[in-house]
């Protein structure tokens, strides 16, 4: 460990520490009640998650006759109620983590590309009624998606034109192509608009350089955009990744309880429902369903924190 | 279908999408003129304009009109057989007793989901902030993100979970009611505070969101601002609420905002927790039951309708807001 010795401070120049706003009012709200409070605040998030991970080890017969916390005077931890959950037949939780990542994958990659592109049209290629066109983009995040689905599901199983049907007993692919487009057309909107507002604080210079030594708005999109927009496409990602991931409408509507291609969200919904007193099985459930986009986000939290700022710190 | 094959199949996709979209970048790379430019900016643009008008705006309309129809409507298989019947469904919202309660429970979670979530998170963004263990502390209010409203309505069913006062308690909650020698409580299933004890999950799930823009824009509070406010003697609670809640009002109304519609539309809770029973409805769920369960699709597209209703306002709002910072 090495010690830094603090400046010696000059007398009469005692310079004032910088505060910020909140840690001066956490100060003036005396400063160990403030600490009390966040504390307490802290705990009261993380104690349900708690309860939860630790009766996932606890043997079946102790989750369910006592509380967990009667962990702490007598101690037995198990996997068994993992094993049961991953690869028990009834339960199998292990087909349904594939669907989702399968799911989760193309639906995060597919709408990211296209609304990169979209929004450096939008931000950089000038022509006739982009504006107009781009707040009416903005504007239809408006729409629910509770609002577009039976259509949405109608398009999909008897489209016009005799278009080969998406879903239905046809359906190519098993019934995945319904879910990923879904997905992709609802993150639109909003990734097209969040993009947009990256890509427009790159500063104009750079682009017109660009163009003045002869490079297409090709070249500058792939050699320069790109990579300056790094942060905000993984920030944009995670964001994706975890709400198609975590959802459950848009799973339960277009892969319509087909076990074959429904997300770990769908089962457990259904074990929720059906098994509602088998703890042991539902807190290990929760647990496997949690473990993929919790190691997402904190793998790729700075990019997030990166990215966001970026997009705040305007204005 | 085996793993595998699914694997494989997505990676098909993936592939498949992304060399289509490379050959349409390099066909457009050969455009210099300014047609040329045209061409390229719709190569850019068209696939997700296509996108957005074939599943958003077609549908949304279409389930307008919908709204109009009687239930013998059947949208998937393309039948027409319903009625017109102007506004009955919407009548029927307004007037049927169970439907009232779904729009009551509907606005307590739209008025009390944005303002705890937004309070909670602000308070513990002025906390922590600058505090040695700002990221710890930030991780732990963060991470009910990451977890689904399902895994999240799961943890929360097991924090209310019910036994009779003479058993021995499961749920936390009911745990330390026993403890401190009260009658265990059925969280969930007394009306009308189970609607509460819902809304707590969301508000559980919410802050995180809300506590990390909030403290992104506290930081970016001026310290020159400070230093003047507290030259002039305010301090504490006063700084809070005359200096720092002005200074990110933008951010806070960003994040009621969105707060406002992400509750609006949420029914996982609810579908997870009671199945919309004892009167915990809202309006998100009772589209999902009234289409997909009844089907009662004139219903379930009013209803749907209802929320894109309500949704506008405040999308409205925040637009002219955004409107008039830029202007700033």
């Amino acid at each position: 460990m090495t010690t830094t010795t603090p400046p010696a401070p000059v007398a009469g120049v005692t310079a004032a520490p910088r505060k910020s706003a909140s840690s001066a009012a956490r100060e003036g709200l005396t400063g160990r009640w403030a600490s009390a409070a966040a504390i307490v605040i802290a705990v009261l998030w993380t104690l349900p998650t708690f309860g939860l991970f630790i009766s996932s080890f606890r043997p079946e017969s102790e989750v369910k006759t006592n509380g967990w916390w009667n962990v702490f005077t007598d101690p037995q931890l198990t996997l068994d109620s993992y094993k049961q959950v991953i690869n028990g037949a009834d339960i199998d939780l292990a087909t349904y983590l594939i669907n989702s990542v399968v799911i989760t994958i193309p639906s995060v990659l597919i709408p990211i590309s296209l609304a990169v592109m979209a929004a450096y049209a939008f931000a950089w290629i000038p022509f006739r009624g982009r504006d107009t066109l781009f707040v009416a983009v903005f504007a239809l995040q408006i729409v629910p998606i509770q609002v577009t689905m039976i259509p949405l599901l109608r398009l999909y199983v008897d489209p016009p034109f005799n278009l080969m049907p998406l879903s239905g007993n046809d359906a190519p692919g098993g019934g995945f192509y319904t879910v990923w487009l879904s997905h992709t057309i609802f993150a639109l909107p909003l990734a097209i608009f969040l993009l947009h507002n990256f890509m427009r604080e790159i500063p104009g210079e750079l682009i017109e350089s660009a163009r003045v030594d002869g490079a297409g708005h090709v070249q500058i999109f792939s050699k320069i955009m790109l990579p300056l927009m790094t942060p905000a496409i993984a920030a944009f990602g995670i964001f994706q990744f975890l709400w198609v991931w975590n959802d459950l409408l848009v799973a339960l509507v277009f892969a319509g309880g087909n076990p074959s291609v429904s997300p770990l969200t769908v089962r457990l919904a259904a074990l929720a429902g059906q098994r509602g007193e088998d703890w042991h099985l539902l807190s290990a459930g929760a647990f496997v369903s949690l473990v993929v986009p919790l190691v997402v986000f904190l793998s790729l939290q700075r990019y997030f924190v990166r990215g966001l700022l970026a997009g705040s710190v305007k204005g | 279908m085996s793993s595998t094959d699914k694997l494989v199949q997505m990676v098909i996709a993936v592939v498949l999408f992304f060399a289509v979209m490379g050959v349409i970048l390099i066909l457009t790379t050969k455009l210099r003129s300014r047609t040329g430019e045209k061409v390229q900016a719709a190569a850019f643009i068209a696939p997700s304009l296509l996108l957005i008008a074939i599943g958003l705006l077609y549908p949304a309309l279409r389930t307008i009109y919908q709204s109009f129809f009687g239930s013998a409507y059947e949208p998937l298989v393309g039948s027409e057989g319903g009625t017109f019947n102007g506004l009955d469904n919407y009548r029927q919202i307004f007037t049927n007793d169970d439907l009232l309660q779904v729009l009551q429970n509907t606005a307590v979670w739209v008025v009390l989901t944005p303002l705890l979530a937004t309070g909670i998170g602000l308070v513990y963004a002025v906390l922590i902030d600058r505090s040695r263990f700002e990221k710890v502390a930030k991780a732990l209010i963060f991470l009910p993100m990451a977890i689904s409203l399902v895994g999240a309505s799961i943890i929360w069913k097991f924090v209310y979970d019910y036994k009779g006062s003479d058993q021995s308690q499961l749920g936390v909650l009911n745990g330390l009611l026993k403890a401190a020698g009260f009658d265990t409580y059925r969280f969930l299933l007394t009306e009308p505070w189970n609607t509460l004890f819902l809304i707590v999950i969301i508000v559980w799930v919410q802050a995180g969101f809300a506590m990390t823009i909030l403290s992104a824009a506290i930081k970016a509070i001026p310290d020159d601002i400070i230093e003047a406010a507290r030259l002039d003697g305010v301090n504490g609670l006063k700084l809070f609420r005359y200096i720092t809640v002005p200074s990110i009002r933008p951010s806070l109304i960003v994040v009621l905002t969105t707060i406002s519609i992400t509750t609006l539309k949420v029914f996982d809770i609810v579908r997870t927790a009671t199945g919309g029973q004892f009167g915990t409805s809202v309006l998100a769920y009772e589209f999902y039951v009234q289409s997909f369960r009844s089907f009662n699709f004139g219903l379930g597209a009013a209803l749907a309708t209802l929320i894109f209703v309500l949704v506008t306002p405040i999308v409205v709002y925040n637009i002219r807001q955004m409107r008039r910072l830029e202007a700033r």
